[in-house]
Protein backbone atom coordinates (compact mmCIF):
# COMPACT_ATOMS: atom_id res chain seq x y z
CA UNK A 1 0.00 0.00 0.00
CA UNK A 2 2.65 2.51 0.96
CA UNK A 3 4.98 1.56 -2.18
CA UNK A 4 1.03 2.38 -4.23
CA UNK A 5 1.16 6.21 -2.80
CA UNK A 6 4.84 6.33 -3.33
CA UNK A 7 4.86 5.49 -6.97
CA UNK A 8 1.48 6.97 -7.44
CA UNK A 9 2.11 10.47 -6.29
CA UNK A 10 5.03 11.37 -8.98
CA UNK A 11 3.36 9.04 -11.42
CA UNK A 12 0.23 11.34 -11.13
CA UNK A 13 1.62 14.19 -11.38
CA UNK A 14 3.68 14.10 -14.47
CA UNK A 15 0.75 12.63 -15.85
CA UNK A 16 -1.80 15.54 -15.45
CA UNK A 17 0.87 18.24 -16.07
CA UNK A 18 3.10 16.58 -18.66
CA UNK A 19 1.32 13.91 -20.43
CA UNK A 20 -2.06 15.28 -20.51
CA UNK A 21 -1.10 18.97 -21.99
CA UNK A 22 1.09 16.87 -24.52
CA UNK A 23 -1.81 15.19 -25.59
CA UNK A 24 -4.04 18.36 -25.96
CA UNK A 25 -1.11 20.02 -27.63
CA UNK A 26 -2.16 17.01 -30.52
CA UNK A 27 -5.45 17.01 -30.43
CA UNK A 28 -5.30 21.53 -31.18
CA UNK A 29 -2.79 20.62 -34.18
CA UNK A 30 -5.49 18.45 -35.26
CA UNK A 31 -7.83 21.59 -35.20
CA UNK A 32 -9.50 24.32 -36.72
CA UNK A 33 -9.46 27.98 -35.98
CA UNK A 34 -11.86 29.55 -34.51
CA UNK A 35 -13.58 32.58 -33.46
CA UNK A 36 -14.66 31.83 -30.31
CA UNK A 37 -13.15 31.40 -26.75
CA UNK A 38 -11.35 29.48 -26.61
CA UNK A 39 -9.86 30.08 -30.22
CA UNK A 40 -10.39 26.27 -31.87
CA UNK A 41 -13.09 23.93 -32.95
CA UNK A 42 -13.98 21.01 -32.30
CA UNK A 43 -14.94 20.87 -28.95
CA UNK A 44 -15.36 17.60 -26.81
CA UNK A 45 -18.18 17.70 -25.78
CA UNK A 46 -19.22 14.63 -23.75
CA UNK A 47 -22.55 14.91 -22.65
CA UNK A 48 -23.47 14.16 -26.40
CA UNK A 49 -22.22 10.91 -25.01
CA UNK A 50 -21.24 9.08 -28.56
CA UNK A 51 -22.54 11.21 -31.19
CA UNK A 52 -20.37 14.05 -29.54
CA UNK A 53 -17.23 11.83 -29.63
CA UNK A 54 -18.28 10.91 -33.26
CA UNK A 55 -18.24 14.58 -34.12
CA UNK A 56 -15.23 15.46 -31.94
CA UNK A 57 -13.11 12.97 -33.94
CA UNK A 58 -14.58 13.57 -37.42
CA UNK A 59 -13.89 17.57 -36.98
CA UNK A 60 -10.02 16.86 -36.39
CA UNK A 61 -7.26 16.49 -39.47
CA UNK A 62 -4.27 17.26 -40.34
CA UNK A 63 -5.13 20.41 -42.10
CA UNK A 64 -2.54 22.52 -40.23
CA UNK A 65 0.39 20.32 -40.94
CA UNK A 66 -0.58 20.62 -44.91
CA UNK A 67 -0.64 24.37 -44.13
CA UNK A 68 2.74 24.59 -42.51
CA UNK A 69 4.42 22.53 -46.07
CA UNK A 70 2.80 25.23 -48.13
CA UNK A 71 3.96 28.35 -46.49
CA UNK A 72 7.80 28.42 -46.89
CA UNK A 73 8.05 30.61 -43.40
CA UNK A 74 8.26 27.36 -41.56
CA UNK A 75 10.00 24.75 -43.52
CA UNK A 76 12.58 27.68 -44.00
CA UNK A 77 12.31 28.32 -39.96
CA UNK A 78 12.95 24.44 -39.19
CA UNK A 79 15.67 24.60 -42.09
CA UNK A 80 17.44 27.61 -40.67
CA UNK A 81 16.86 26.42 -36.61
CA UNK A 82 18.38 23.17 -37.54
CA UNK A 83 21.69 24.73 -39.55
CA UNK A 84 22.30 27.94 -36.49
CA UNK A 85 22.42 25.01 -33.86
CA UNK A 86 24.42 22.67 -36.09
CA UNK A 87 27.17 25.67 -36.73
CA UNK A 88 26.98 26.89 -33.26
CA UNK A 89 27.95 23.54 -31.85
CA UNK A 90 30.75 22.98 -34.11
CA UNK A 91 31.80 26.65 -33.27
CA UNK A 92 31.35 25.71 -29.37
CA UNK A 93 33.31 22.41 -29.76
CA UNK A 94 36.12 24.20 -31.45
CA UNK A 95 36.36 26.89 -28.31
CA UNK A 96 35.30 24.43 -25.39
CA UNK A 97 37.88 21.65 -26.77
CA UNK A 98 41.12 23.55 -26.21
CA UNK A 99 39.46 24.47 -22.76
CA UNK A 100 38.71 21.27 -21.73
CA UNK A 101 41.91 19.85 -22.86
CA UNK A 102 43.65 22.66 -20.62
CA UNK A 103 42.03 21.50 -17.78
CA UNK A 104 42.72 17.82 -17.92
CA UNK A 105 46.39 18.87 -18.01
CA UNK A 106 46.43 21.30 -15.66
CA UNK A 107 48.30 20.85 -12.02
CA UNK A 108 45.78 18.56 -9.65
CA UNK A 109 45.56 21.06 -7.30
CA UNK A 110 44.04 23.59 -10.19
CA UNK A 111 41.37 21.39 -10.86
CA UNK A 112 38.88 22.00 -8.12
CA UNK A 113 39.00 25.52 -9.19
CA UNK A 114 39.02 25.28 -12.86
CA UNK A 115 35.99 23.24 -12.50
CA UNK A 116 34.30 25.68 -10.41
CA UNK A 117 35.00 28.41 -12.72
CA UNK A 118 33.00 26.80 -15.70
CA UNK A 119 30.45 25.35 -13.46
CA UNK A 120 29.82 29.43 -11.87
CA UNK A 121 28.46 30.96 -15.02
CA UNK A 122 25.64 27.85 -15.31
CA UNK A 123 23.82 29.28 -11.87
CA UNK A 124 24.06 33.03 -12.46
CA UNK A 125 20.75 33.88 -14.91
CA UNK A 126 21.04 32.81 -18.33
CA UNK A 127 19.03 35.63 -19.47
CA UNK A 128 21.65 37.93 -17.96
CA UNK A 129 24.38 36.10 -19.42
CA UNK A 130 22.80 36.23 -23.17
CA UNK A 131 21.94 40.23 -22.32
CA UNK A 132 25.40 40.90 -21.41
CA UNK A 133 26.32 40.50 -24.89
CA UNK A 134 23.86 43.23 -26.52
CA UNK A 135 26.15 45.87 -24.52
CA UNK A 136 29.25 44.57 -26.35
CA UNK A 137 28.40 43.48 -29.71
CA UNK A 138 26.22 46.93 -30.93
CA UNK A 139 27.14 49.05 -33.10
CA UNK A 140 28.03 51.90 -31.03
CA UNK A 141 29.04 48.92 -28.44
CA UNK A 142 32.22 48.26 -26.81
CA UNK A 143 33.58 45.34 -29.36
CA UNK A 144 33.25 48.20 -31.93
CA UNK A 145 34.65 50.55 -29.84
CA UNK A 146 37.78 48.97 -29.04
CA UNK A 147 38.32 47.80 -32.66
CA UNK A 148 37.94 51.43 -33.89
CA UNK A 149 40.18 53.22 -31.53
CA UNK A 150 42.68 50.32 -32.52
CA UNK A 151 42.19 51.08 -36.00
CA UNK A 152 41.33 47.74 -37.36
CA UNK A 153 38.11 48.87 -38.82
CA UNK A 154 37.05 51.91 -40.26
CA UNK A 155 33.17 51.72 -39.68
CA UNK A 156 31.20 50.09 -37.05
CA UNK A 157 30.81 46.70 -37.88
CA UNK A 158 27.34 45.22 -37.82
CA UNK A 159 27.11 42.21 -35.59
CA UNK A 160 24.62 43.29 -33.27
CA UNK A 161 20.62 41.19 -34.93
CA UNK A 162 22.67 39.34 -37.43
CA UNK A 163 22.92 35.55 -36.76
CA UNK A 164 26.68 35.78 -36.13
CA UNK A 165 25.57 37.46 -32.79
CA UNK A 166 22.90 34.25 -32.62
CA UNK A 167 25.97 31.93 -32.74
CA UNK A 168 27.85 34.09 -30.71
CA UNK A 169 25.47 33.78 -27.59
CA UNK A 170 24.94 30.17 -28.22
CA UNK A 171 28.34 29.27 -28.01
CA UNK A 172 28.94 31.56 -25.09
CA UNK A 173 25.75 30.26 -22.84
CA UNK A 174 25.94 26.73 -23.57
CA UNK A 175 29.87 26.20 -23.15
CA UNK A 176 29.93 24.89 -19.96
CA UNK A 177 27.79 22.03 -21.62
CA UNK A 178 30.54 20.94 -24.12
CA UNK A 179 33.17 21.83 -21.58
CA UNK A 180 32.25 19.57 -18.46
CA UNK A 181 31.75 16.24 -20.90
CA UNK A 182 34.89 16.59 -22.65
CA UNK A 183 37.08 17.31 -19.54
CA UNK A 184 35.53 14.19 -17.84
CA UNK A 185 36.81 11.95 -20.59
CA UNK A 186 40.21 13.53 -20.87
CA UNK A 187 40.58 13.10 -17.50
CA UNK A 188 39.96 9.57 -17.20
CA UNK A 189 42.49 9.03 -19.58
CA UNK A 190 45.77 7.22 -19.38
CA UNK A 191 48.46 9.83 -20.02
CA UNK A 192 51.10 6.66 -20.33
CA UNK A 193 49.67 6.47 -23.91
CA UNK A 194 50.55 9.80 -25.22
CA UNK A 195 54.11 8.98 -23.81
CA UNK A 196 53.77 5.74 -25.21
CA UNK A 197 53.08 6.80 -28.79
CA UNK A 198 55.82 9.73 -28.35
CA UNK A 199 58.24 7.11 -27.81
CA UNK A 200 56.90 4.95 -30.82
CA UNK A 201 58.00 7.67 -32.46
CA UNK A 202 54.89 10.07 -33.30
CA UNK A 203 54.83 13.71 -33.51
CA UNK A 204 52.68 15.68 -30.41
CA UNK A 205 50.45 16.17 -33.16
CA UNK A 206 50.44 13.19 -34.53
CA UNK A 207 50.02 11.59 -30.97
CA UNK A 208 46.95 13.80 -30.24
CA UNK A 209 45.57 12.59 -33.54
CA UNK A 210 45.98 9.24 -32.74
CA UNK A 211 45.51 8.58 -29.22
CA UNK A 212 43.95 11.94 -27.46
CA UNK A 213 40.66 12.95 -30.17
CA UNK A 214 39.87 9.36 -30.23
CA UNK A 215 39.74 8.55 -26.74
CA UNK A 216 37.95 11.97 -26.16
CA UNK A 217 34.94 11.04 -28.44
CA UNK A 218 32.44 10.06 -26.60
CA UNK A 219 33.35 12.96 -24.38
CA UNK A 220 33.24 15.35 -27.93
CA UNK A 221 29.23 13.50 -28.68
CA UNK A 222 27.52 14.17 -25.41
CA UNK A 223 29.17 17.70 -25.67
CA UNK A 224 27.72 17.86 -28.95
CA UNK A 225 24.47 16.68 -28.43
CA UNK A 226 24.21 18.73 -25.17
CA UNK A 227 24.54 21.85 -27.39
CA UNK A 228 22.32 21.21 -30.15
CA UNK A 229 19.53 19.84 -28.89
CA UNK A 230 18.59 22.48 -26.79
CA UNK A 231 20.35 25.40 -29.16
CA UNK A 232 17.31 24.04 -32.21
CA UNK A 233 13.99 25.24 -29.67
CA UNK A 234 16.00 27.92 -28.65
CA UNK A 235 14.03 31.48 -27.93
CA UNK A 236 15.69 33.81 -25.95
CA UNK A 237 19.11 34.13 -27.83
CA UNK A 238 17.32 34.68 -31.32
CA UNK A 239 14.94 37.23 -29.96
CA UNK A 240 17.68 39.39 -28.10
CA UNK A 241 20.58 38.97 -30.13
CA UNK A 242 19.29 37.96 -33.83
CA UNK A 243 17.62 40.55 -36.30
CA UNK A 244 13.93 40.26 -38.33
CA UNK A 245 16.61 37.74 -40.47
CA UNK A 246 16.97 35.97 -38.17
CA UNK A 247 14.37 32.60 -38.44
CA UNK A 248 14.32 30.21 -35.57
CA UNK A 249 11.48 28.21 -34.65
CA UNK A 250 11.04 28.69 -31.43
CA UNK A 251 10.51 31.78 -32.20
CA UNK A 252 8.06 31.52 -35.08
CA UNK A 253 6.37 29.84 -32.17
CA UNK A 254 6.13 32.33 -29.98
CA UNK A 255 4.98 34.76 -31.84
CA UNK A 256 2.73 32.45 -33.81
CA UNK A 257 0.99 32.23 -30.26
CA UNK A 258 1.54 35.64 -28.88
CA UNK A 259 0.62 37.75 -32.16
CA UNK A 260 -0.80 36.08 -34.59
CA UNK A 261 -3.19 33.91 -31.25
CA UNK A 262 -2.98 30.92 -34.38
CA UNK A 263 -3.40 27.82 -31.07
CA UNK A 264 -3.43 25.26 -33.81
CA UNK A 265 -0.95 26.35 -36.37
CA UNK A 266 1.12 26.67 -33.02
CA UNK A 267 0.29 23.74 -31.78
CA UNK A 268 1.36 22.17 -35.07
CA UNK A 269 4.77 23.50 -35.55
CA UNK A 270 5.53 22.41 -31.84
CA UNK A 271 4.39 18.78 -32.62
CA UNK A 272 6.96 18.82 -35.79
CA UNK A 273 9.76 20.46 -33.89
CA UNK A 274 9.20 17.55 -31.54
CA UNK A 275 9.23 14.58 -34.54
CA UNK A 276 12.26 16.27 -35.43
CA UNK A 277 13.78 16.57 -32.18
CA UNK A 278 13.41 13.06 -31.51
CA UNK A 279 16.10 11.52 -33.97
CA UNK A 280 18.88 12.92 -32.15
CA UNK A 281 18.10 12.53 -28.81
CA UNK A 282 17.29 8.80 -29.23
CA UNK A 283 20.98 8.69 -30.90
CA UNK A 284 22.33 10.87 -27.85
CA UNK A 285 20.32 7.99 -26.07
CA UNK A 286 22.63 5.18 -28.13
CA UNK A 287 25.80 7.13 -27.42
CA UNK A 288 25.07 7.23 -23.60
CA UNK A 289 24.16 4.22 -23.25
CA UNK A 290 27.87 2.48 -25.23
CA UNK A 291 29.91 4.69 -23.60
CA UNK A 292 28.20 2.76 -20.01
CA UNK A 293 29.12 -0.48 -21.27
CA UNK A 294 32.44 0.64 -22.40
CA UNK A 295 33.37 1.62 -18.85
CA UNK A 296 31.52 -1.49 -17.61
CA UNK B 1 54.62 17.40 -10.60
CA UNK B 2 52.72 18.47 -13.99
CA UNK B 3 53.06 21.83 -14.29
CA UNK B 4 51.09 24.32 -17.28
CA UNK B 5 52.19 24.23 -20.24
CA UNK B 6 52.31 27.46 -22.34
CA UNK B 7 49.56 26.09 -25.03
CA UNK B 8 47.41 24.91 -21.69
CA UNK B 9 47.71 28.34 -20.16
CA UNK B 10 47.08 30.25 -23.19
CA UNK B 11 43.67 27.99 -23.94
CA UNK B 12 42.57 28.41 -20.38
CA UNK B 13 43.22 32.00 -20.20
CA UNK B 14 41.23 32.95 -23.77
CA UNK B 15 38.59 30.67 -22.61
CA UNK B 16 38.23 31.92 -19.19
CA UNK B 17 37.89 35.78 -20.30
CA UNK B 18 35.72 34.73 -23.06
CA UNK B 19 33.52 33.30 -19.76
CA UNK B 20 33.38 36.04 -17.65
CA UNK B 21 34.83 39.12 -19.57
CA UNK B 22 31.18 39.89 -20.17
CA UNK B 23 30.03 39.86 -17.08
CA UNK B 24 32.57 41.83 -15.84
CA UNK B 25 31.61 44.53 -18.37
CA UNK B 26 28.30 44.15 -16.99
CA UNK B 27 29.45 45.15 -13.92
CA UNK B 28 31.42 47.91 -14.34
CA UNK B 29 28.84 49.68 -16.74
CA UNK B 30 25.80 49.26 -13.96
CA UNK B 31 28.32 51.80 -11.89
CA UNK B 32 28.69 54.31 -15.10
CA UNK B 33 27.08 57.85 -14.58
CA UNK B 34 26.23 58.11 -18.07
CA UNK B 35 22.92 56.05 -19.62
CA UNK B 36 24.78 54.93 -22.66
CA UNK B 37 26.80 51.73 -22.49
CA UNK B 38 30.18 52.98 -24.16
CA UNK B 39 30.65 56.51 -23.06
CA UNK B 40 32.03 56.57 -19.28
CA UNK B 41 31.00 59.54 -17.61
CA UNK B 42 32.19 58.64 -13.71
CA UNK B 43 31.29 56.58 -10.88
CA UNK B 44 28.13 56.63 -9.79
CA UNK B 45 25.48 54.62 -8.14
CA UNK B 46 22.60 56.35 -8.76
CA UNK B 47 21.43 53.41 -11.03
CA UNK B 48 20.88 51.30 -7.88
CA UNK B 49 19.03 53.97 -6.69
CA UNK B 50 16.65 53.98 -9.29
CA UNK B 51 16.06 50.06 -9.47
CA UNK B 52 15.00 50.00 -5.61
CA UNK B 53 12.56 52.99 -5.91
CA UNK B 54 11.07 51.32 -8.63
CA UNK B 55 7.96 49.29 -7.48
CA UNK B 56 7.37 47.10 -10.43
CA UNK B 57 11.11 45.82 -10.19
CA UNK B 58 10.38 45.21 -6.29
CA UNK B 59 7.31 43.79 -6.97
CA UNK B 60 8.72 41.20 -9.80
CA UNK B 61 11.60 40.19 -7.67
CA UNK B 62 9.01 39.38 -4.33
CA UNK B 63 6.81 37.17 -7.06
CA UNK B 64 10.05 35.35 -8.45
CA UNK B 65 10.74 34.14 -4.83
CA UNK B 66 7.83 32.93 -3.51
CA UNK B 67 7.43 31.16 -7.15
CA UNK B 68 11.10 29.39 -7.09
CA UNK B 69 10.49 28.74 -3.16
CA UNK B 70 7.23 26.87 -3.63
CA UNK B 71 8.08 25.40 -6.61
CA UNK B 72 12.01 24.02 -5.60
CA UNK B 73 10.19 22.72 -2.34
CA UNK B 74 7.65 20.77 -3.92
CA UNK B 75 9.90 19.17 -6.72
CA UNK B 76 12.10 18.28 -4.04
CA UNK B 77 9.94 16.04 -2.38
CA UNK B 78 8.37 15.05 -5.44
CA UNK B 79 11.74 14.60 -7.40
CA UNK B 80 12.94 12.31 -4.12
CA UNK B 81 10.08 10.40 -4.88
CA UNK B 82 10.58 9.50 -7.81
CA UNK B 83 13.94 8.71 -7.93
CA UNK B 84 13.40 6.60 -5.25
CA UNK B 85 10.66 5.05 -7.46
CA UNK B 86 13.00 4.67 -10.19
CA UNK B 87 16.24 3.22 -8.21
CA UNK B 88 14.68 0.98 -5.74
CA UNK B 89 10.89 0.34 -6.23
CA UNK B 90 11.60 -2.28 -8.82
CA UNK B 91 9.19 -3.43 -11.69
CA UNK B 92 5.60 -1.74 -11.65
CA UNK B 93 3.29 -1.84 -14.48
CA UNK B 94 3.89 1.57 -16.12
CA UNK B 95 7.22 1.65 -15.40
CA UNK B 96 9.11 2.81 -18.59
CA UNK B 97 6.57 5.46 -19.41
CA UNK B 98 7.44 6.70 -15.93
CA UNK B 99 11.05 7.16 -16.56
CA UNK B 100 9.64 8.18 -20.16
CA UNK B 101 8.07 11.25 -18.12
CA UNK B 102 11.20 11.62 -15.91
CA UNK B 103 13.79 11.95 -18.72
CA UNK B 104 11.48 13.49 -21.73
CA UNK B 105 11.43 17.17 -19.81
CA UNK B 106 14.98 17.67 -19.65
CA UNK B 107 15.00 17.68 -23.43
CA UNK B 108 12.03 19.35 -23.96
CA UNK B 109 12.39 23.01 -25.47
CA UNK B 110 11.10 25.18 -23.29
CA UNK B 111 8.82 26.83 -25.91
CA UNK B 112 6.65 23.07 -26.23
CA UNK B 113 6.77 22.59 -22.44
CA UNK B 114 5.03 26.40 -21.78
CA UNK B 115 2.56 26.27 -24.66
CA UNK B 116 1.29 22.94 -23.91
CA UNK B 117 1.01 23.49 -19.99
CA UNK B 118 -0.76 27.11 -21.06
CA UNK B 119 -2.95 24.82 -22.97
CA UNK B 120 -3.63 22.54 -19.82
CA UNK B 121 -4.71 25.31 -17.55
CA UNK B 122 -7.24 26.95 -20.21
CA UNK B 123 -8.70 23.48 -20.61
CA UNK B 124 -9.17 22.91 -16.78
CA UNK B 125 -10.29 27.01 -16.83
CA UNK B 126 -7.70 27.78 -14.22
CA UNK B 127 -6.54 31.04 -13.69
CA UNK B 128 -3.27 31.86 -14.25
CA UNK B 129 -1.06 33.58 -12.17
CA UNK B 130 1.38 32.82 -9.29
CA UNK B 131 -0.34 29.05 -8.86
CA UNK B 132 0.13 28.05 -12.39
CA UNK B 133 3.58 29.03 -12.80
CA UNK B 134 4.29 27.16 -9.39
CA UNK B 135 2.54 23.99 -11.47
CA UNK B 136 4.61 24.73 -14.16
CA UNK B 137 8.09 25.13 -12.16
CA UNK B 138 7.55 22.29 -9.97
CA UNK B 139 6.95 19.98 -12.88
CA UNK B 140 10.40 20.67 -14.74
CA UNK B 141 12.48 21.02 -12.17
CA UNK B 142 11.10 17.61 -10.05
CA UNK B 143 12.57 15.68 -13.31
CA UNK B 144 16.30 17.45 -12.46
CA UNK B 145 15.88 16.72 -9.17
CA UNK B 146 15.42 12.99 -9.45
CA UNK B 147 18.21 12.44 -11.64
CA UNK B 148 20.49 14.23 -9.40
CA UNK B 149 18.87 12.15 -6.56
CA UNK B 150 19.05 8.82 -8.21
CA UNK B 151 22.17 8.76 -9.46
CA UNK B 152 23.39 9.02 -5.42
CA UNK B 153 20.67 6.52 -4.77
CA UNK B 154 22.19 4.07 -7.38
CA UNK B 155 25.97 5.01 -5.88
CA UNK B 156 24.77 3.82 -2.22
CA UNK B 157 25.59 0.48 -0.44
CA UNK B 158 22.51 -0.70 -0.12
CA UNK B 159 23.38 -3.22 2.88
CA UNK B 160 23.13 0.11 5.39
CA UNK B 161 19.41 0.12 4.74
CA UNK B 162 18.89 -3.58 4.46
CA UNK B 163 20.62 -3.95 8.06
CA UNK B 164 18.43 -1.06 9.08
CA UNK B 165 15.41 -2.75 8.24
CA UNK B 166 16.93 -6.42 9.74
CA UNK B 167 17.49 -4.56 12.91
CA UNK B 168 13.79 -3.61 13.45
CA UNK B 169 12.97 -0.42 11.55
CA UNK B 170 10.11 0.11 9.40
CA UNK B 171 10.65 1.37 6.17
CA UNK B 172 9.98 4.87 6.24
CA UNK B 173 12.18 4.56 9.61
CA UNK B 174 14.69 3.05 7.33
CA UNK B 175 14.52 6.03 4.95
CA UNK B 176 14.51 9.08 7.06
CA UNK B 177 17.34 7.45 9.59
CA UNK B 178 19.90 5.76 7.06
CA UNK B 179 19.09 7.20 3.27
CA UNK B 180 18.08 10.53 3.73
CA UNK B 181 21.10 11.42 5.99
CA UNK B 182 22.99 9.63 3.17
CA UNK B 183 21.38 11.27 0.18
CA UNK B 184 20.99 14.36 1.75
CA UNK B 185 23.62 16.16 -0.26
CA UNK B 186 22.48 15.40 -3.38
CA UNK B 187 18.73 16.72 -2.34
CA UNK B 188 20.32 19.73 -1.12
CA UNK B 189 21.35 20.11 -4.49
CA UNK B 190 18.59 18.89 -6.42
CA UNK B 191 16.64 21.71 -4.01
CA UNK B 192 19.52 24.33 -5.12
CA UNK B 193 19.06 23.00 -9.36
CA UNK B 194 15.61 23.75 -9.08
CA UNK B 195 15.57 27.29 -7.00
CA UNK B 196 17.89 28.28 -9.88
CA UNK B 197 16.05 27.01 -12.73
CA UNK B 198 12.60 28.74 -11.22
CA UNK B 199 14.57 32.60 -10.48
CA UNK B 200 15.83 31.91 -14.49
CA UNK B 201 13.00 31.29 -16.48
CA UNK B 202 11.61 33.30 -18.87
CA UNK B 203 9.89 30.84 -21.34
CA UNK B 204 7.44 28.44 -19.25
CA UNK B 205 6.96 31.66 -17.25
CA UNK B 206 5.84 33.73 -19.69
CA UNK B 207 3.26 31.04 -21.10
CA UNK B 208 1.77 30.54 -17.84
CA UNK B 209 1.54 33.53 -16.30
CA UNK B 210 -1.56 35.81 -16.21
CA UNK B 211 -2.02 39.54 -15.95
CA UNK B 212 -1.77 38.99 -11.96
CA UNK B 213 1.94 38.01 -12.07
CA UNK B 214 5.16 39.07 -13.24
CA UNK B 215 8.19 37.40 -12.53
CA UNK B 216 11.53 39.15 -13.23
CA UNK B 217 12.76 37.68 -15.89
CA UNK B 218 9.47 38.48 -17.60
CA UNK B 219 10.36 41.93 -16.65
CA UNK B 220 13.74 42.20 -17.55
CA UNK B 221 13.16 40.50 -20.86
CA UNK B 222 10.65 43.60 -21.97
CA UNK B 223 12.83 45.85 -20.76
CA UNK B 224 16.12 45.09 -22.67
CA UNK B 225 14.11 43.96 -26.08
CA UNK B 226 14.76 47.13 -27.39
CA UNK B 227 18.17 47.85 -26.13
CA UNK B 228 21.02 48.21 -23.25
CA UNK B 229 19.34 49.96 -20.06
CA UNK B 230 21.49 50.80 -16.88
CA UNK B 231 18.83 49.64 -14.07
CA UNK B 232 18.96 46.80 -15.79
CA UNK B 233 22.93 46.39 -15.27
CA UNK B 234 22.29 47.05 -11.80
CA UNK B 235 20.21 44.66 -11.38
CA UNK B 236 22.37 41.87 -13.40
CA UNK B 237 25.01 42.65 -11.20
CA UNK B 238 23.40 42.46 -7.77
CA UNK B 239 21.80 39.02 -9.14
CA UNK B 240 25.79 37.74 -10.48
CA UNK B 241 26.78 39.01 -6.75
CA UNK B 242 24.04 37.16 -5.05
CA UNK B 243 24.85 33.92 -7.03
CA UNK B 244 28.40 34.19 -6.32
CA UNK B 245 28.51 34.36 -3.06
CA UNK B 246 25.74 31.67 -2.83
CA UNK B 247 28.43 29.07 -5.01
CA UNK B 248 31.47 30.42 -2.51
CA UNK B 249 29.50 29.67 0.16
CA UNK B 250 28.07 26.32 -0.57
CA UNK B 251 31.89 24.92 -1.67
CA UNK B 252 33.06 26.45 1.87
CA UNK B 253 30.47 24.39 3.55
CA UNK B 254 30.84 21.10 1.49
CA UNK B 255 34.67 21.50 2.00
CA UNK B 256 34.46 21.78 5.69
CA UNK B 257 32.08 18.75 6.10
CA UNK B 258 34.34 16.97 3.80
CA UNK B 259 37.33 17.81 6.02
CA UNK B 260 34.96 17.46 9.05
CA UNK B 261 34.17 13.70 8.08
CA UNK B 262 37.32 12.63 6.98
CA UNK B 263 38.77 13.59 10.67
CA UNK B 264 35.87 11.93 12.06
CA UNK B 265 36.71 8.47 10.17
CA UNK B 266 40.69 8.92 11.19
CA UNK B 267 39.54 9.00 14.80
CA UNK B 268 37.16 6.02 14.03
CA UNK B 269 39.91 4.27 12.67
CA UNK B 270 42.25 5.07 15.74
CA UNK B 271 39.98 3.94 18.08
CA UNK B 272 39.16 0.28 16.53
Amino acid sequence: MRRFTLIAIPYFWLLVLFLVPFVIVLKISLSDVALARPPYTPQLDLSLGWEGLRTFFSGLDFENFVFLTTDDLYWKAYVSSLKIALVSTLLTLMVGYPIAYGMARAPNEWRPTLLMLVILPFWTSFLIRVYSWMGILANEGTLNTVLLWLGVIDTPLQIMNTNTAVYIGIVYTYLPFMVLPIYSALEKMDESLIEAAEDLGCSKLAAFWLVTWPLSRNGIIAGCFLVFIPAIGEFVIPSLLGGSGTLMIGKVLFEEFFSNRDWPVASAVAVILLLILIIPIILFQRNEQKAREAEG
Amino acid sequence: MRRFSWFNVTSLTLGFAFLYLPMILLVVYSFNESRLVTVWAGFSTKWYGELLRNEEFLDAAWVTLKVAVFSSTIATVLGTMAAYVLVRAGRFRGRTLFSGMIYAPLVMPEVITGLSLLLLFIGIGLDRGVLTIVLAHTTFSMCYVSVVVSSRLTSFDRSLEEAALDLGCSPFEAFRLVTLPIIAPAVISGWLLAFTLSLDDLVIASFTTGPSATTLPIKIFSAVRLGVSPEINALSTLLIAIVTLGVITASIVTKRAAVAQARDEQAAERNE
